[in-house]
């Protein structure tokens, strides 16, 4: 609107208005509804979130007020049922919304997908009773969740996790700890996966435990190359007793429910990388057709027409891998994981390279952190990484064509 | 306690943030492909609607907008934004329709609703008019209170108190029921359309009429000649030291 663009724009950032306008692509195929959560999720990060990414990368702000406006909107839960305060879209719908947050301000919308990806756990793998007591205060983000599975000792050989729950009456007894943890440390409600019986994939379960639990306490703040506007720490869990009423699911579930978060957390990492590699095109648009270097705009080039053509065919591209996904995933067709694999492998690494393209068109002035580019590329690089490697993916895949 | 009825008039303008480029010919502006959303003005008088309800003094707030189909997305967020339900009173793709016309639909629903308030943007983002309002409050023969930063139901419901932005600076008016009101910039901050009103609004009731049946019928009277860009920015005039300025300006004039 326009009250809030003339403020965006007085914070210096043009390109906030810019950024709400979808491009047709964007839109291609989507409901009227789908258009409006779109809109509305454009809009709130045009205007709540683009004007603060640097300064959120630079002081490292965990935004908790910007993410409690955005869970007033419904955004705190938006594939968690509406009897505990979700709002009960499709993945899908999901999707759209993260990659439209993405544009303001992608490492924000990556945590708020994680805490997402949390919140429906405990929405569908838990009994009535947890599910009352954890979700309704996880959607109105007036608590954040973190999602605990990496260890130092397991990255992606995820399921050779040590941390131990020693069942003690009626509690288990923590002891490890998880590496990497987003949120870790800010967050109020852990979704923690340790070991209840023997090894491998079969001996773990999940258990949601919170902040405050004697015996739980966390490491030092990491310095990372982005996602700054969240805390990553080591989540240490010492003698950590909870009670056996915080487990989500049976005994030996518990890396079942981790997968199946994350399934749903690949198309929602995929979405965000959407999200940067969309700003980061009209960023490099507005650059070209601006510059001018041998007496003429850059767009007069056509080297760089031709490149600004290719990243936004790979945009698209990628797009329709992660929507396909999505759809996949909500009609529970049995290739869904493995469509989530591949689209997270393919978005996360084409949005890089999108990202990397945008910079490079900008010039010298693509390395300046005055320029929002660089906190594009360095805030997607790690979604190569995370969520499971773009290596562990080629697994998935590699294993889903070859055992049949 | 007041039950009143709003009526708000909504329009779908090229959105506020697009590079308006004018077309081959210069007979209008590029609409085709382009972003449209509400008018920012009427967001806000649909704001100020649907808080008179939440605040107990109004009961139901209909929109309303006078257009080509495409503005049945619009009306969509009026529903997601809180209104009770839509009114569109469509005309033909290509159609020239004027505050005109728009005010003799307005007013024609304001009488079939039994509406006590019309509310509106104080004026379109594409055209500038700044006359809609002020044309209906004529029509119905009701009071008027344009450019509006404060609006106050009195107790009763009788009465509204209207605080306008005028050039000498804050004037306020007292109107009797029925009135309309047009809304300024800083009126309100519009909402954000919530996930779950999104949803609730496909269910609200969207009515499409002929705009003609309600006495909008294109009628137009103006011909535009022409649409051109503004004239592109001069060079300036390097000069070497502060005298050198002051005698600049005063050469031209400026001083």
């Amino acid at each position: 609107s326009c009250t809030r663009a003339a403020q965006a724009q007085q914070d210096g950032v043009a390109a906030a208005a810019v950024l709400s306008l979808p491009q047709p692509h964007t839109s291609a195929g989507l409901t009227e509804e789908q258009k409006e959560f779109q809109k509305v999720a454009l809009d709130f990060a045009a205007k709540e979130m683009a004007p603060h990414m640097a300064e959120w990368d630079e002081k490292e702000i965990f935004p908790v007020e910007t993410m409690r406006k955005a869970a007033q909107l419904g955004f705190g839960g938006i594939y968690v049922k509406p009897d505990v305060g979700g709002s009960g879209l499709s993945r899908l719908d999901t999707s759209i919304i993260f990659e439209a947050l993405s544009t303001g301000c992608t490492s924000t919308t990556a945590y708020m997908s994680i805490h997402n990806m949390c919140a429906w756990m405990i929405d569908t793998f838990g009994n009535e009773e947890q599910r009352h007591r954890f979700c309704p205060s996880l959607c109105s983000m007036e608590k954040f969740a973190s999602y605990c599975l990496t260890e130092p000792g397991s990255g992606s050989d995820a399921a050779s996790l040590l941390t131990s729950a020693k069942r003690k009456g009626d509690t288990y007894v923590l002891n490890g700890s998880k590496a990497f943890i987003s949120g870790g440390g800010d967050t109020d409600v852990y979704v923690v996966m340790c070991r209840t019986g023997g090894p491998g994939p079969k001996g773990i379960s999940c258990v949601v435990l919170e902040k405050g639990t004697p015996g739980l306490s966390f490491g030092k703040k990491e310095k990372k190359v982005g996602w700054n506007s969240q805390p990553t720490r080591a989540v240490i869990f010492e003698d950590c007793v909870v009670p056996v009423g915080n487990r989500l699911g049976a005994e030996g579930q518990g890396f079942n429910i981790a997968m199946k978060g994350l399934n749903g957390g690949r198309i929602n990492i995929a979405s965000c990388s959407l999200g940067a590699a969309h700003a980061s095109v009209l960023l490099a648009q507005e650059h070209l057709t601006v510059r001018k270097q041998f007496g003429e705009p850059l767009a007069s080039n056509q080297y760089l027409q031709f490149r600004l053509a290719e990243m936004a065919t790979r945009l698209v591209a990628a797009r329709l891998m992660v929507r396909n996904a999505a759809r996949a995933l909500q009609d529970g067709r049995e290739d869904a994981a493995v469509l989530c694999s591949m689209a997270k492998l393919f978005a996360t690494d084409e949005c890089f390279a999108v990202c990397n393209q945008a910079l490079q068109m900008h010039g010298g002035y693509g390395y300046l952190k005055d320029y929002a580019v660089q906190q594009f590329v360095r805030d997607i690089r790690v979604h190569q990484i995370l969520e499971g490697t773009n290596e562990v993916m080629r697994m998935i895949v590699a294993r889903n064509l070859l055992q049949g | 306690m007041a039950a009143l009825r709003v009526l708000v008039g909504v329009k779908r303008v090229i959105d506020f943030a697009v590079k308006v480029r004018v077309m081959p010919g210069g007979q209008g502006v590029q609409t085709e492909g382009v972003k449209h959303s509400m008018n920012p003005f009427c967001e806000i008088a649909l704001e100020e609607a649907v808080r008179l309800r939440e605040r107990g003094g109004a009961a139901e707030v209909i929109a309303a907008a006078v257009g080509t189909s495409k503005c049945q997305e619009t009306l969509r967020t009026a529903l997601a934004m809180g209104a009770d339900r839509a009114v569109l009173a469509e005309v033909a793709a290509g159609a020239e329709v004027g505050p005109r016309e728009v005010a003799a639909v307005l007013a024609e629903l304001a009488r079939k609703h039994r509406a006590d308030l019309v509310l509106l943007g104080k004026q379109a983002i594409d055209d500038d008019c700044n006359q809609t309002g002020q044309m209906v409050a004529a029509l119905l023969d009701w009071p008027q209170g344009t450019f509006a930063s404060q609006l106050e139901l009195e107790e009763g419901g009788a009465a509204v108190r209207v605080q306008r932005e005028v050039d000498g600076g804050l004037e306020t008016l007292r109107l009797r029921l029925p009135a309309v009101v047009t809304a300024d910039l800083r009126l309100n901050e519009p909402r954000y359309a919530t996930l779950p009103n999104i949803m609730k609004a496909k269910k609200k009731p969207l009515e499409v009429v002929a705009a003609a049946e309600l006495g909008g019928a294109p009628n137009p009277r103006l011909k535009v000649l022409g649409v051109s860009e503004p004239p592109g920015r001069q060079g300036g005039v390097r000069v070497d030291d502060v005298p050198a300025l002051v005698a600049q300006l005063r050469q031209s004039g400026c001083v």
